[in-house]
């Protein structure tokens, strides 16, 4: 039986096959895919900012002198001067202008990332507001959303491993209760529980009242002491999310042929949980890490009221009761930024993990 | 209900003569509807170099009965009974650890949909060398990264592929070149065995016939068994020395493929044969008439006595027929050839 059928993909040495990678590599990635996604991004942002622009001033009212009315009821009286004070401030704020040119400031300063002054804390610039309670909501959900991925996603990978430790499946009654408590609830019920009750931990606030926030070890245990209640409430609610995924996607793992293969090829057990199911089963899963990445700064507003932490949503609830317009606009713009850039990442590095998804066209 | 030849086999012979001997194997799913009989007494022994064919319709249990052989019965299935020898070794007697030694080592499986045998994010070679790095038995020889390349390129190039295929992906590759990569890792560690459950279902005539091309001449340089699983007779004619047909979990026939196409004993083996296209002759196409069975409500009697043409009344429909050789190397369960013994 003589047979020759060498079938191999077309192009042989390995200078061509490097160029040719190189090439492919040159048009895909910077040429067409990567390209394209960014500019995609920056089309997002430029919409919704421009909806930002134009929502408000489709509701007739002016911030200004809504403002100026709130201050004047607070007093007790409208003062003679008021008109005037408001034609003020609007030429301060660049309110008088044709729309068209106020619409093309807004646009460059936003550019800038200049998101203008703050009516509540005048003179301070909303840049400034956003960025200090920024670093607090970035530093506690950011580290909460990927610890609670980590845990969920590994608990859920076992909870979908019939060949797991048997005790592991005591897990999944817990999970799927606590995944369907909302966090804030959990978050009140914490307080209650470990600040009020038994006060092991603080009840509110990022750090020590009085305290003035500097780069001491002393700080640093303050912080990770009042972060742990909002914490555990975000993660024991978002656990139970990330692992009834994760087990779900393992389970269907099982059923596929080159898990079936794995075993006939006699691997060892670690190895087949590993590199085959949970390197497959997470795809889907990190798709959602990243998402829920960009809605990192929405994410925990109730938890952050709840337990009067100095980040982001609190910020928001702040501004929303003194009416600070310029503020709330800031919080969306900054949340739609956030979220375009998590699209992005996903689509750029989505065919790092799954090589069937190219770089296409488009 | 123990084969008497199989059987005989194994006690006698088996370990030093055969690769493979199955001794009354019974596989049975447990659902909520009822036990699923997919496997019902099989017995069978092949020798080194040996090609045998299972045949038989959808569902008959053959898919059912290569997991077995690889110990793989998932639940809701389980080996009820029987003992299956590899080499000499009853593996139905052995803990999960040592099975896993045996596979790919001792048996390995040429899958029946290569199309996703195989693992989607990972490169072919690395999917050859996994298999071959978790069968190093001392640690201290493990292959270092040189030499196991040049093991990946040889595998390769014995299943007639090209190096470059090793550091693609599987979603890059056709069906055919697929194919050749599950043979290239079923043979990576020279198996005695070797389980090809449909391995050209999902293909084109022509690939078919290339892929079978290769199969047999690997079967040859390692010497090893192969149980061939498949529908298409032809196919399987031309591959087989032995063919084996089965029916709702049984075997009801077995013997040399010659013999068996000119004269088959089994009223359902006739069938079977019958059914085939002719192109000479270009008669009408004749199926074979009723339903297989649902292994639930398995009939009375022989299993296949309701759609059988030589149906025995009195006999068949109440006494389920012996599996025994009737004649040399021609084993069969059929009341119509009960009297005659070898
Ligand atoms: N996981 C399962 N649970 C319950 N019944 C099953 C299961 N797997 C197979 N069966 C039943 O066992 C019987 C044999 O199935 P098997 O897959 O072994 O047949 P097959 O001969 O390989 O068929 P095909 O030619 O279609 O591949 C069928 O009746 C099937 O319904
Ligand atoms: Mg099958």
């Amino acid at each position: 039986m003589t047979e020759i059928v060498v079938e191999r993909p077309s192009g042989t040495s390995a200078a061509a096959r490097r160029m040719r990678f190189a090439q492919r590599f040159f048009v895909a990635v910077v040429g067409n895919y990567v390209f394209r996604r960014v500019l995609f991004f920056l089309f997002v942002v430029w919409l919704a900012s421009t909806v930002i622009f134009i929502i408000p001033r489709l509701s007739g009212q002016d911030p200004v002198k809504e403002k100026l009315l709130l201050e004047a009821q607070r007093g007790g009286h409208l003062q003679s001067g008021f008109e005037d004070m408001a034609r003020t401030y609007q030429k301060r704020f660049g309110l008088d202008r044709p729309i068209w040119i106020q619409y093309r400031n807004f646009i460059l300063d936003l550019a800038q990332f200049d998101l203008g002054p703050s009516i509540a804390f005048f003179p301070r610039t909303v840049n400034d507001i956003l960025m200090d309670s920024l670093v607090w909501t970035i530093g506690l959900l950011g580290t909460v959303t990927i610890l609670s991925f980590v845990i969920g996603t590994l608990s859920g990978a076992l909870l979908g491993w019939p060949r797991a430790p048997g005790y592991f499946k005591y897990l999944f009654g817990p999970l799927l209760t606590l995944s369907a408590i909302p966090f804030y609830l959990l978050a009140l019920l914490l307080v209650f529980l470990f600040a009020f009750r038994f006060s092991i931990f603080p009840l509110f606030g990022g750090y020590g009242i009085g305290k003035v926030p500097d780069f001491s070890l002393d700080f640093a245990l303050q912080v990770l002491r009042h972060a742990i209640l909002p914490a555990m409430s975000i993660i024991l609610a978002s656990i139970g999310f990330w692992a009834l995924g994760m087990r779900g996607m393992m389970v269907t793992m099982q059923g596929s042929d080159f898990m079936v293969q794995a075993e006939a090829k006699g691997l060892k057990a670690g190895r087949i949980f590993l590199r085959y199911a949970l390197r497959n089963a997470l795809l889907p899963q990190t798709t959602a890490l990243a998402l829920s990445l960009g809605t990192v700064l929405t994410g925990a507003v109730l938890v952050e009221v709840v337990f009067r932490y100095p980040g982001l949503g609190n910020t928001l609830y702040q501004a929303i009761r003194l009416s600070d317009f310029f503020i709330i606009r800031g919080f969306v713009f900054a949340v739609i930024v956030s979220l375009a850039l998590a699209t992005l990442i996903v689509d750029i590095t989505y065919p790092l993990l799954d090589p069937r998804v190219k770089y296409r066209k488009g | 209900m123990t084969s008497l030849t199989a059987a005989t086999a194994a006690r006698s012979s088996a370990s030093s003569e055969h690769s493979l001997v199955v001794e009354d194997l019974r596989v049975h799913y447990d659902t909520p509807e009822g036990v699923i009989k997919a496997v019902d007494g099989v017995s069978l022994a092949l020798k080194p170099g040996e090609r045998l064919a299972l045949v038989g319709e959808s569902g008959s249990g053959k898919s059912t009965l290569a997991m077995a052989l690889m110990r793989l019965t998932k639940a809701p299935g389980r080996i009820v009974a029987g003992h299956i020898y590899l080499g000499g070794k009853d593996i139905t007697l052995l803990e999960e650890p040592e099975m896993r030694q045996l596979r790919l080592n001792e048996i390995a499986l040429v899958p029946q949909g290569a199309m996703n045998s195989l693992n989607p994010v990972m490169r072919v070679k690395h999917q050859i060398i996994d298999g071959i790095l978790d069968h190093v038995a001392d640690r201290k020889q493990t292959p270092d990264s040189h030499e196991l390349e040049e093991r990946v390129n040889r595998l390769l190039a014995r299943v007639g592929l090209s190096p470059e295929v090793g550091r693609m992906f599987p979603h890059e590759l056709s069906g055919g070149m697929k194919q050749r990569v599950a043979m290239a890792i079923a043979i990576s560690l020279s198996p005695r065995v070797i389980v090809a459950d449909e391995p050209t279902s999902a293909l084109d005539v022509v690939v078919q016939r290339q892929i079978m091309q290769t199969l047999g001449r690997l079967q040859q340089g390692l010497d090893a068994a192969v149980i061939l699983i498949g529908h298409d007779m032809g196919l399987v004619a031309q591959f087989a020395n032995r063919v084996g047909v089965m029916y709702a979990g049984k075997l009801v026939e077995l013997g040399p493929v010659q013999q068996i196409f000119t004269e088959p004993l089994h009223p359902y083996t006739k069938l079977l044969i019958e059914s085939l296209p002719n192109l000479e002759e270009k008669k009408k196409f004749i199926g074979i008439p009723g339903l297989p069975p649902t292994l639930l409500r398995l009939p009375s009697g022989c299993v296949f006595h309701p759609r059988c043409p030589s149906f025995i009344k009195g006999t068949c429909e109440t006494v389920a027929p012996h599996y025994q050789e009737v004649r040399p190397e021609r084993e069969t369960s059929c009341h119509l050839y009960a009297g005659v013994r070898a």
